[in-house]
Formats: C-alpha cells, sequence, structure tokens
C-alpha cells in the first residue's frame, strides 16, 4: 500500500462514516472490515436509501467520490465511468453527442424529496430498475457492458468488458445488478448506449373500460410499429387519502386530463413517425376513440414525468412496484378497482400502486394476487406506519437457498448492506 | 489430435461402473441409460470435433424428477456429470470424461406453452431453437437469437452458452430473450426462475446461468421471449477496396445512430471460398464486402438504406446492391452461410475461432491476422459478425499432418490474445469450454477467476458438474506471476488445476 493511501485509510477508520477516493482505498478498507467482521452500509449518492430494510451496520462507506467519466466512445456505443458518477453527468454528457441510457434510469427522487434526484451509475445498476422503454429495449442489466468492484473480502475483481458480443467467464455483470450492493461495492460500470431518436409523438387515447386498455396493451405488444411506450393512467381516487397529482404533473395543450388515457410513444425520424402514426391509427382501430397527439415538445416531457414517478411526488403512503405478465393487466386492474392509486407501464406488465399508510393488510392482499397470477412485488416506499409484517421483496425457498450460497461466494462474512433485500442475506 | 489436459480420473469410479450403471437404472427407465461402447460412441465429441473421450456411461432423463434425482445420486456418489444438449457446441463444453456420466437432454424435446398473450413460449431444453420459430411463424411471431447452428443446435444450450447470431446486433443475445427457466443444481435442487414476467426480483441467476456452460446447474425448462415479425427486411452488399474503408464504414453506420439487424464483413478469401461455393452473385472486385440488413416498419428501412449508402460512398465503397425482393436478400446471405462448408471444400481442416473486438479496431484486427496467417503459414479466412465486433476466422490446415492442429491451435490463441490486447474478449458467442480455457488468465487476473471458482464451489461443492471447462487446469495464472497464493494455500484446492 502507498503511504499516503495508508495515511487515509487511517483516517477513514477513525471514523464511522468513510470516503474513499480510490478503488484500492476501498479495497484496503473492505480488507480491514474483513479482518474485524465490521458490517458496513454501501451508500452511493442516497437517491434511494429508503429501499429495502434499513442496514444494521455501524459503519457506512460512501462511494460517492468514485466519480467521474474515465472513458466515453460515441463511436463504440458506450461509457465507462466511475461507480458513483452521478447519472445526470452522464446524461448531459450522451445529450451533447446524441446519445442516450435507452433504459430511461428511473428518477427516484420526486417521490422522496419531490425533487429530480437520479442518483449514481452504482445506484441505477445496484437497483436495475428501467423505465418505460423497458418492454422495448431491455433492462438496466442489459445494458451493463462490464464492471469492476470490491468484493466482501477486499479482493478487486471484474467482469464482461466494452464489447457487446462476450461470453468470458459467467456474466456477473447481470448478478450485481438489482443486488442492491449486497455482493460487491462497485468501483467502475461499462453501460452500453444508444443512439438517441431525433423526433418523437405520443398518442393519448381516451378510454376507461379496462377490457379494452388491456386489449391495447396486447395490441401494442404484438405491433411491428416499434412503439417504445405504453401506459395507462386511471382516475386518481377520491380520497383524502391520496394526493391528487394528474392533473397537475401531465399538464399538457393537448392533454385532456380531466380522465383516464392510455399514452402510446413513437420515436424515430419524422417521416417514420408520421407513417407510424398512421399505421397504429389502423392497426389499434383507434377511430373507435377520442385521441389526441402530443407533438415532440410535449411528448419528451411527458415521458420524463411518468418515468419520474411524479404522479406520486412526496407520497407519504407505501409505493409497491408489481410486475405481472401483461395478460393478467385486466385481472389486476380488476382487482384494484377505484380504491388504490394507480398507473400501468411496460404496456401492461409494470404497475406503480400506492397504498395509504395504515393499511398493511391490503398491502398483503396485494401480494397474495400478485403472487397467484404469476408476477412479483416490491414495497418501494415504506409509509410511517408501516408495521414491516409483509416483506419488502418477494422469493421463494429454493431461490432463497440459491441466493445465500450466491452471497457467500461474494460476500463470506455477509459485511455488505446485511438485510437489505432478505432479512437473511 | 491434439494433447488436452483433462480433470484427473476418479479409478474408483471407473472400477464401479456396473454398480454405477445398475444404480441409474434403477433411477430411471432403464433403457434410458446407455452404457455399451457402440450406444456410447455418438456421445464421444461435440461439434469442437479434434477432441473425443468417452463417457462412462449416458443417461437420457425424460423430466426433471430425474435429471434431480440422477444428480442427486451422482453428487452423494462423487460421480462427475457432463451436461449435454444437441452437441453443437464449437468450444468444448460437452466433451466427456472418462470416469463422468453424460447426462443427454435429447428427450426433454417438447414445447409445453406457446403464449401469444404474453408473446412467449414454454420449452423443454432439447427444443431446438428453429422449432420455436417454426412453431409460432404461423402468427407472425419468431424467436430472436439465431446462432448459425439454429437448426440442430438446443435451446437449453444457447441458455448455456449464451447464443447469439447474425442478428444480436439489434436483438441481443440468448440473455436478452428469455424470461424464465427451470434449473436443478448438482445436489438436486430444482428451482424456478422468473416466468412470464419481464425482469426478476432478488439476484439474477437467470443472467448467471445464462452463459455458465453447463458448470452451475441444468436446465430443464426454458421460457423464452418471442417477437412479431417486422414489416420489412431489406439487405444491401457493399464491396470497398480495402480492410480499412470496409472497417470504417461499419464504424460510421453504428455511430450514425443506425442499428442494422445485422452486419457482416468478408474478407477476400472467404469471399473467393464462398462464391466458388455458392455462387452468391458476391463483386469479386472487392477486398471486403459487407452484407447490411435493416428491418422495421417500410420508410424507417428506406430511410436507414440511404443513409448507409450515403456513408458506404463516403467510405470508398466500389458496389453497392440493394435486395429488390425476398429471394434476393436470402441470395446476399447464401454465401456468408456457406462460409462453414465452402472452407472445407477448400482445406481438409478448418477451425473456426471466436473472438470480439471493439469496432473500431476491425481493420487493425484484420491486418493482424494476415500478419500472423504469414507466420503460421496457414491460410485464413475472414467472417465476421462486424457490427458487434464479433470474429469468426477460419483457419484452414491439415488434420492428418501431425502438427498442424497444433500449430492452428497457437495461430487462434495468438489471435484471440490480440482480441483481448484490443480491448476485446476471447469469445464473443462460442463459449469458453475447453478451447479457451488456457486463455482465460489473458482476460481475467487470479481474484477474478477466484471469484468465479467461489460461485462454483458455492453451488456445486464438490466440483462434479461439468469439471474441466471454462477454468485454467493446465497452464496456471502463477505462470504469469499473477497468482495470490494465501499462506502457501491455493484457494478452492479441491479444483483439479495442475
Amino acid at each position: 500500500m502507498f503511504i499516503e493511501e495508508k495515511k487515509n485509510s487511517q483516517i477513514y477508520q477513525d471514523s464511522n462514516y468513510l470516503k474513499p477516493d480510490t478503488e484500492i482505498g476501498v479495497s484496503n478498507l473492505v480488507k480491514d472490515f474483513y479482518k474485524k467482521k465490521l458490517p458496513i452500509n454501501l451508500q452511493g449518492t442516497n437517491s434511494k436509501k429508503y429501499i429495502g430494510y434499513n442496514v444494521q451496520a455501524a459503519k457506512t462507506l460512501d462511494l460517492s467520490n468514485l466519480n467521474g467519466v474515465i472513458e466515453y466512445l460515441p463511436e463504440e456505443l458506450y461509457i465507462k465511468v466511475l461507480a458513483g458518477t452521478p447519472i445526470k453527468t452522464i446524461e448531459d454528457l450522451l445529450e451533447k453527442h446524441n446519445q442516450q441510457l435507452a433504459f430511461e434510469p428511473l428518477d427516484f427522487g420526486y417521490i422522496n424529496e419531490g425533487k429530480s434526484n437520479k442518483g449514481s451509475a452504482a445506484g441505477c445498476v445496484a437497483t436495475n430498475y428501467a423505465g418505460s422503454r423497458r418492454f422495448k429495449v431491455g433492462s438496466v442489466r442489459d445494458f451493463v457492458l462490464g464492471f469492476r468492484g470490491v468484493n466482501g473480502k477486499g479482493d478487486i475483481i471484474k467482469s464482461g468488458g466494452t464489447v457487446v458480443k462476450n461470453v468470458t467467464g459467467y456474466d456477473l455483470s447481470k448478478v450485481v445488478s438489482g443486488s442492491f450492493g449486497t455482493l460487491v461495492a462497485l468501483t467502475e460500470l461499462t453501460l452500453k448506449v444508444s443512439p438517441k431518436k431525433i423526433f418523437q409523438n405520443t398518442i393519448v387515447i381516451y378510454l376507461k373500460d379496462i377490457k379494452i386498455v388491456s386489449s391495447l396493451f396486447h395490441k401494442v405488444l404484438d405491433s411491428s410499429n416499434e412503439i417504445s411506450g405504453a401506459i395507462y393512467i386511471p382516475d386518481e381516487p377520491k380520497s383524502k387519502k391520496f394526493d391528487l397529482n394528474k392533473s397537475r404533473v401531465f399538464k399538457f395543450n393537448d392533454l385532456k386530463n380531466d380522465g383516464p388515457f392510455f399514452a402510446i410513444r413513437l420515436e424515430g425520424d419524422r417521416v417514420s413517425v408520421q407513417e407510424r402514426l398512421q399505421d397504429i391509427n389502423r392497426e389499434l382501430e383507434l377511430k373507435k376513440y377520442k385521441t389526441s397527439i402530443l407533438d415532440n415538445h410535449q411528448s419528451v416531457p411527458f415521458w420524463i414525468k411518468v418515468n419520474n414517478l411524479e404522479l406520486f411526488t412526496n407520497t407519504k403512503n407505501n409505493l409497491i412496484r408489481a410486475v405481472i405478465p401483461p395478460s393478467n393487466s385486466e385481472k389486476l386492474m380488476k382487482f384494484l378497482g377505484n380504491k388504490l392509486k394507480y398507473f400501468i407501464d411496460w404496456s401492461g406488465s409494470l404497475f406503480w400502486i400506492e397504498v395509504p399508510d395504515n393499511e398493511d393488510n391490503k398491502i398483503a392482499q396485494i401480494r397474495e394476487f400478485i403472487s397467484n397470477n404469476e408476477g412479483y412485488m416490491t414495497i418501494i416506499m415504506k409509509s410511517e406506519n408501516f408495521d414491516f409484517k409483509e416483506k419488502v421483496f418477494s422469493t421463494d425457498k429454493a431461490k432463497l437457498m440459491i441466493s445465500k450460497k450466491i452471497k457467500e461466494s461474494f460476500d463470506p462474512k455477509s459485511l455488505f448492506n446485511p438485510g437489505r433485500m432478505y432479512r437473511e442475506i | 489430435m491434439s494433447e488436452l489436459a483433462l480433470p484427473k480420473v476418479d479409478k474408483n469410479i471407473l472400477t464401479k461402473k456396473s454398480l454405477i450403471v445398475s444404480d441409474l437404472k434403477r433411477i430411471i427407465n432403464k433403457d434410458n441409460v446407455l452404457s455399451d461402447a457402440d450406444e456410447i460412441k455418438p456421445y464421444e465429441t461435440d461439434a469442437l470435433a479434434a477432441y473425443k473421450n468417452t463417457p462412462l456411461a449416458v443417461v437420457l432423463p425424460e423430466n426433471t424428477q430425474e435429471v434431480s434425482e440422477i444428480l442427486k445420486y451422482c453428487n452423494n456418489e462423487n460421480i462427475k456429470v457432463i451436461p449435454r444438449g444437441a452437441g453443437t457446441g464449437l468450444s468444448g463444453g460437452a466433451l466427456p470424461l472418462n470416469d463422468a456420466i453424460l447426462l443427454g437432454l435429447g428427450k426433454f424435446n417438447k414445447i409445453l406453452d406457446i403464449d401469444f398473450n404474453n408473446n412467449c413460449v414454454v420449452t423443454q431444453p432439447g427444443v431446438t431453437n428453429l422449432s420455436i420459430t417454426h412453431a409460432v411463424k404461423h402468427k407472425g411471431y419468431y424467436y430472436a437469437p439465431d446462432p448459425s447452428s439454429q437448426l440442430a443446435c438446443s435451446i437449453g444450450g444457447n441458455v448455456a452458452e449464451n447464443s447469439g447470431g447474425v442478428h444480436s446486433l439489434k436483438y441481443g443475445t440468448t440473455t436478452n430473450n428469455i424470461l424464465g427457466a427451470e434449473m436443478v443444481l448438482m445436489d438436486g435442487t430444482i428451482c424456478r426462475l422468473g416466468g412470464k414476467t419481464l425482469d426478476q426480483e432478488g439476484y439474477d441467476l437467470m443472467g448467471l446461468i445464462c452463459g455458465s456452460e453447463g458448470l452451475l446447474g441444468v436446465i430443464t425448462e426454458v421460457t423464452v421471449k418471442i417477437l412479431k415479425n417486422p414489416q420489412t427486411v431489406k439487405a444491401a452488399l457493399v464491396g470497398f477496396p480495402t480492410i480499412e474503408d470496409g472497417g470504417n464504414c461499419v464504424t460510421e453506420i453504428i455511430s450514425s445512430g443506425i442499428v442494422p439487424a445485422g452486419m457482416e464483413i468478408m474478407d477476400k478469401a472467404l469471399i473467393d471460398a464462398t462464391e466458388k461455393f455458392a455462387k452468391a452473385g458476391y463483386p469479386m472486385d472487392a477486398e471486403v464486402l459487407m452484407i447490411v440488413e435493416l428491418d422495421g416498419t417500410n420508410s424507417e428501412v428506406d430511410s436507414m438504406l440511404k443513409e448507409i449508402e450515403k456513408i458506404s460512398q463516403k467510405n470508398n465503397s466500389n458496389s453497392f446492391k440493394l435486395s429488390k425482393n425476398e429471394k434476393e436478400r436470402m441470395a446476399f446471405w447464401s454465401g456468408r452461410k456457406a462460409a462453414f462448408p465452402a472452407c472445407g471444400a477448400m482445406a481438409p481442416d478448418y477451425y473456426c475461432m471466436d473472438g470480439s473486438i471493439p469496432r473500431g479496431k476491425l481493420s487493425e484486427i484484420l491486418k493482424e491476422i494476415t500478419r500472423l496467417s504469414k507466420k503460421y503459414n496457414l491460410a485464413v479466412a475472414n467472417g465476421f459478425h462486424a457490427g458487434d465486433g464479433n470474429l469468426h476466422p477460419l483457419i484452414l490446415f491439415d488434420g492428418s499432418k501431425k502438427e498442424e492442429l497444433k500449430k492452428t491451435e497457437e495461430f487462434g490463441a495468438e489471435i484471440l490474445k490480440a482480441c483481448v490486447k484490443m480491448g476485446g474478449a476471447l469469445t464473443g458467442e462460442h463459449g469458453v469450454g475447453i478451447e479457451k480455457r488456457e486463455l482465460m488468465c489473458e482476460a481475467f487476473n487470479n481474484d477474478d477467476i477466484q471469484q468465479q471458482l467461489d460461485i462454483k464451489k458455492s453451488l456445486d461443492t464438490k466440483n462434479l458438474l461439468n469439471p474441466g471447462k471454462v477454468y485454467p487446469i493446465l497452464r496456471k495464472c502463477a505462470e504469469e506471476g499473477r497468482v495470490h497464493v494465501h499462506r502457501g494455500e491455493e484457494k478452492f484446492p479441491d479444483l483439479p488445476r495442475f
């Protein structure tokens, strides 16, 4: 170890809040914790700290100083960054080269603090929550080409690389995606970037018959018109338990937001979008319904608001993220009725559901329904009086057993974020 | 045949062969346990046919429960198990061991559920890749990953190898196209991963299994995503006078924002070979030929083709031919798809390599391969999935000459080392298997490999499932001066590394 690093790591050890600047610094600290068997709360910019269980650890390892772009090759369609680099920094840089993170990182800042906070690249990968384009292009994990990180023994490890075709060894990039920092302290990430589509339009369809909503989702999935977003926003329940945000959030000249609506996004060059608009009208038989078009200037912010989860801005309630096979969307809509506030993304697969505080029994009922209908759900935000009888993440016995073994192979003394996802891990 | 180091044979197992066979016959239908020399001969090798080995016995279970019981039995009795799909793998991943049971999944050959409402198909792993598309094409759907062996390769093998294909440039490889799987661990545990939903909660075990080359578990069911056929598919044949022009054009097309469905590059040697063989109408004055395929809506495809023509001209293309109809499009591909047999007609043997490089290094790697070809005095023909930087150099040699396979393997290894040096990968889609096992240290250091071995050990404590594959056993990373030896002990000592 270099003298300077030794000195730094000594300083870090004097405090419970450690913020190394380098990968080797992270490795040295973890090696020390490994020796002393000290559990650590791993965090990036802390934008998603409320997801999962509280970590029981006296020490916090803050990785946000690992911040900066290492290499960006627009022509090779990848960007390599230090893992603590804010997503906003990455997106701003890509924007200058007319590129983007096609999986649309969600912004979890609004639901918690009422303003944007997209967090770090590591946080985005560690949670694996993709936005509206998911059903078309893939999830966050599909865009992670490679990573470097420190495992629970303090060893610096890497997997993958910068090329898209790579089957050399196990694909650990997938395993660390969505692992909530329980396996590896990420230090470096290589993400696949995509060309940004220059133009988009959104067709808004005004309807409330859930049977038709479900059939439209199916037609969208079946369409060869390259639809890159399909959501349904029902009426908000008329109850004081919910903040009514819909008309405030989705305020656009060409959107009538006094009732429920379905929205479809088309992206591409102008001619292609116009042509597909015509084709979709025919394909989805949209003549039957009242519709309007959001032009490029309205369509872009519309989808940003969807992926900011602005409908649930500053919520004090529980927020559930449920994923089901799309054909079960009608059943779930029927089950939810009009007493809960929700919206549907991923063309019928993803439900964001708000459940009022002190109604944990409702969460249990939803979980039972979801698991009986081949889906899974996560309690993203817990209300003040959440009683923790319901598990935050769902799993089954065999999967939990295997997950424990995988955890042990990365982090044998269970130092990283113990209990964040499952009590047992 | 070149010499190959394999895990030490457990003589105790060999002596117990008849007892093991009779035990296996009690666990599953006795007709599905093969142990006579003539019965097991077809299982001696996979598509890396230079290597052969006879397994102790072959078992052909018919359902997940049987797989679980066989694995549990073998785990208890310390018997190695080699899983095998259709045996089309090019890296020797299904090569048997003398003291191992070969577990063939050929009887898992049924499609279980075609769910058009959720755009997915639930299938047993022995079903071939192409059968999935055949089962859904009447309604205008298809399964996107299309490895060249799709007629014969099984979907379970595709999961094990994370197979790609020509169209993975736009649609991704197997890992991006499966929703769920059922797998059995070496101790017999049956686990379901994912289902008909997108993504999964918790650790992405499906992502881990995909591409794990049969080392972590045996896949007994797969749920794949199916896609609706695009409105239009068109292809263009573009010739270039130099390697640089072709390489630059590929890079410029991708960086312009166009994502073709497929983009292939062939060098002069392969153009000549395939033209003689398939008569696809390729331009004979080209040093490099690019086949680019676009799919999507009519207007989008047309506008992308115009842009590609412009970029090609800018990069000095000397011919540009657009497919006028489906027949012509297929003719464009016929040459590329005949690459293997065409090379087979040129030399007694050929060896297909598989590496990845950043797209921008295409001309650099081609020059390096030309240099190596002279050094080893072996001819080579190059076909690349250029859009995603995946190379398939085909080295031509004569296997009957004693030293030529060894020389060919060294040539291949040098190509792959060059790929890694240029920022690429040892294998883009064929897998490591036994073929590139000893090269793993080029890509990974000891800590990287140790982490992977620790995962292996966590799911297969005794290292019985497909041992001797993927991870180096002959040339230790120690020889590169990179091994980390802790207090004189090697980590994971029970892994055979010598």
